[in-house]
């Protein structure tokens, strides 16, 4: 079972990095429920989760995405690590504010950062996963949360 | 602030600074957007180990740092720099956003607390605050 505020701890960690970073803040489509194997982009952030809930909580952009992003940054180096440290650092704004909402009762791993690959998603009874398309100026990314 | 300060060509008091994070983004961002001209990058470190090294080769007065990071992360590596150097100022800079990290930081000898991502005004701020 996902609750809706915690739904919204996650979103909310993810739209804070445009919004804060970019200074251009990101909009939230309708989340839905994902069905079969996870859909990816180029590049994904993942952290795992146990505890109080168990799972992974990912956020996956196009490499586009993540080049304009560097742009609104001012940053100038658009290499293949660059986007990998990018992705991560998103990743690690979501962790760092599930930390802060959630405190102790999760467990909440150091981001790890795939490229071109699908994040292992546990299959449990009761696992539910969310994606919440994260749309930002022309391009949309998706953030996937899939906890029991 | 120490003794091993020096003035800049503007007469200003120079202070060096030393830049600890993984990430090579914010290492560049955070370079990129202090603004305070007394300030003089001596290197930037990428882990905990890295920024130890670094520390006691160059001596600076001003440490950002980063918490998560591998080999040896920002808590422990705080303890180790103000073990060598107990004037040195450092500024957390972190996404992990929760009251007991922060508190963790300043028990180790950290000056201020930083949340990630910041706008280049919070971080302005913030070394002001810590050059104070």
């Amino acid at each position: 079972m996902l609750y809706e505020q915690e739904l919204k701890t996650f979103v909310e960690g993810t739209t804070n990095f445009f919004e804060v970073a970019a200074q251009q803040p990101a909009s939230i489509g309708s989340p839905y429920l994902m069905e079969g194997t996870p859909a990816v982009h180029e590049y994904t952030g993942v952290i795992n989760i146990s505890g109080k809930r168990e799972g992974v909580v990912y956020f996956t952009a196009p490499k586009a995405m993540l080049t304009v992003l560097l742009m609104k940054m001012q940053e100038n180096d658009f290499s293949h690590e660059t986007m990998r440290d990018l992705v991560g650092e998103v990743a690690n704004t979501i962790s760092g504010n599930a930390r802060r909402d959630f405190g102790r009762d999760f467990v909440i791993s150091v981001p790890s950062v795939l490229t071109n690959e699908k994040p292992e998603v546990p299959q449990k009874p009761g696992q539910r996963s969310f994606i919440i398309p994260i749309n930002w100026r022309s391009h949309s990314a998706k953030l996937v949360v899939s906890l029991t | 602030m120490n003794n091993g300060t020096s003035m800049n060509g503007n007469g200003k008091r120079s202070l060096k600074l030393m830049i600890v994070d993984d990430s090579n983004i914010m290492r560049r961002r955070i370079e990129r957007s202090q603004q305070f001209e007394e300030l003089q990058l001596v290197g930037t470190a990428g882990n905990g180990e890295e920024a130890v090294e670094l520390f006691k080769r160059t001596d600076p007065d001003v440490v950002t740092m980063d918490i998560t990071m591998p080999r040896m992360d920002g808590i422990e590596c705080i303890g180790r720099l103000v073990a060598l150097k107990p004037a040195v100022r450092i500024l957390v800079i972190s996404a992990l956003a929760d009251k007991a990290t922060a508190v963790e930081a300043m028990e180790r000898g950290a000056n201020g607390f930083l949340n990630k991502p910041f706008t280049d005004r919070q971080l302005n701020e913030a070394i002001q605050e810590l050059m104070r």
